[in-house]
């Protein structure tokens, strides 16, 4: 009896939560003035952001190789930073894990001028490289830290007896225990994934040249051409192609998501 | 890595001490008037008011809201299970992917809601920019506190209900105390993430209207890169920034960490 209240009354805020994507999407291909789409439905929004500057390949190719980038570099240096941490005793150990926790306290919007001038001076402004490079530092507190939670819960003997069976320390960890911390790997690719396809005051700061935006700058700065006048229209067409990646990637690794996130939480 | 914090650390240090121009780099020591210059800037203490303002009310209302959606989602079944993922949704974007969704949805040319202004005046551009991260973040705090809620064992409520506790006591007495570990990393997270907000100020305000919404970020990237295109002094400001997060964090560990024990 009590049910039906309770069962319309969460729908309806679920709905309130999904109502914003929805709406774009709809937006996105509905007819509206000022827009390319004018009468009829169609996709005319996304000619519109298909042929803006360099061209939305362009920066889906910028973006794309600037998360690839950041995802790979992350998963590299946490996999090998978090076996150390779990499985090495070397003098200043602790410090070390705490000086990288702490890291996380540091606020790091005042980090980016700083940074700006650091990269000047090695010759990486303006680059994608540069830009994976930061967005990475940013990631490696967190999943340092996840992968040595995940490194930590892999029971011993597994690596015991592949080392009993004539397997050196490298052969070990890659078919030994990269299997066994499968799940912490792919929270820790995803969380990087989505952070720097996202980004946005960091290539704000970094990146000048138009042709090596990403995708979220890209979109922001299309919204003031055209004599000032907003083009409505493509900028949902630009929000569905930034947020479609993100979602049917969050919707396909959910579950480990979820996990991967509640056990770092849990000893954080 | 650590290479990579500690320099950045130390030039940003270095920078505050000097006259360093965007373009021109560095000129000579500049002490102590890079920071006086901050202090003096006629939108220093607008911004530190509105972003502390902005803070407060966003993390009342959020960590409010989380934990409702929490409570309401704690058990699993296929209906929460749809609840948590639709509240989670939104977290998978991008803040400013987020903030181009609500800027397009604010708009009066395009709005579904009519003329309604939803960014024409200081306060309801305050409230339309919380709406926009109530919406983006209170799945991820949902999710935070249900890891708290989930750990608290059955027995527990099953003793304060025998016990006689009604909903509201098993709740404040109950509940409350069990996460308050949780409720401590939400707090932390949140009001350092708000003090330092900037995405959602950028593209749906650019700092308007009358620079009533300027935060404290945004004021750092004006002063490098916008019109002033001072390095020095934008660093200063970062620095100030710096320890006043230090402080308030070691303060808000102290106090969340002494009401536990």
């Amino acid at each position: 009896m009590l049910r039906t209240p309770k069962f319309v009354l969460t729908g309806g805020l679920a709905l309130l939560f999904l109502f914003p994507l929805a709406w774009a999407s709809v937006a996105s291909v509905s007819p509206q003035a000022g827009t390319r789409q004018i009468d009829g439905w169609g996709f005319g929004n996304y000619t519109t952001l298909a042929h803006y500057q360099a061209g939305i390949g362009q920066y889906l190719l910028n973006s794309a190789a600037v998360s690839l980038m950041t995802v790979a570099f992350t998963l590299a240096v946490s996999l090998l930073g978090g076996y150390a941490f779990a499985n090495f005793t070397f003098p200043g150990k602790n410090v070390l894990f705490l000086v990288t926790l702490a890291i996380l306290m540091v606020p790091y919007a005042t980090l980016l001028i700083p940074l700006y001038v650091l990269l000047n001076q090695i010759g990486l402004q303006n680059s994608l490289i540069g830009l994976s490079l930061v967005l990475t530092m940013f990631q490696l507190p967190f999943a340092t830290f996840l992968m040595r939670i995940s490194f930590e819960a892999v029971p011993k003997d597994l690596a015991e007896s592949a080392q009993v069976d004539g397997a050196g320390t490298f052969r070990t960890l890659w078919h030994v225990l990269v299997p066994a911390v499968k799940p912490g790997l792919i929270t820790v690719g995803l969380f990087a994934f989505l952070a720097a396809w996202n980004d946005f005051i960091t290539p704000l700061v970094l990146i000048s040249d138009s042709t090596k935006l990403p995708l979220p700058l890209a979109v922001a700065n299309m919204r003031q051409q055209v004599m000032g006048i907003v083009d409505y229209g493509a900028t949902e067409a630009g929000v569905v192609v930034l947020a479609l990646p993100c979602i049917v990637l969050f919707l396909a690794l959910q579950r480990h998501y979820v996990r991967g996130f509640m056990s770092g939480a849990l000893k954080g | 890595m650590l290479i990579f914090f500690v320099i950045p650390i130390g030039i940003v240090a270095r920078m505050s001490v000097s006259d360093w121009g965007l373009f021109a780099g560095y000129r000579g020591v500049n002490v102590p008037e890079n920071f006086s210059d901050v202090l003096d800037d006629r939108l220093f203490w607008p911004a530190v008011g509105f972003t502390v303002k902005y803070t407060l009310v966003t993390t009342v209302i959020l960590l409010g809201l989380a934990l409702g959606l929490a409570l309401l989602v704690q058990e699993s079944n296929r209906w929460t299970g749809f609840l948590r993922t639709s509240f989670l949704v939104p977290s998978a974007l991008g803040l400013a992917s987020a903030s181009l969704l609500f800027y397009a949805l604010y708009s009066p040319q395009s709005s579904p809601f009519g003329e309604v202004s939803f960014l024409g005046t200081p306060s309801s551009a305050l409230w339309s920019t919380v709406a926009l991260i109530v919406w983006r973040y209170s799945g991820f705090y949902m999710l935070l506190l249900l890891v708290g809620l989930q750990g608290i064992p059955g027995e527990i409520y099953e003793a304060a209900r025998l016990d006689g506790a009604g909903r509201f006591q098993t709740f404040w007495h109950v509940t409350v105390p069990l996460i308050r570990s949780s409720l401590a990393l939400c707090t932390i997270l949140c009001v350092t993430g708000s003090l330092l907000a900037f995405d959602q100020f950028y593209i749906l305000t650019k700092g308007g209207p009358d620079n009533s919404t300027i935060t404290i970020v945004q004021l750092i990237y004006n002063m490098a890169f916008q019109g002033q295109n001072n390095l020095g002094r934008a660093a200063a400001l970062s620095i100030l920034v710096l320890f006043g997060l230090l402080v308030l964090n070691i303060a808000q560990f102290r106090g969340l960490r002494g009401k536990e024990s």
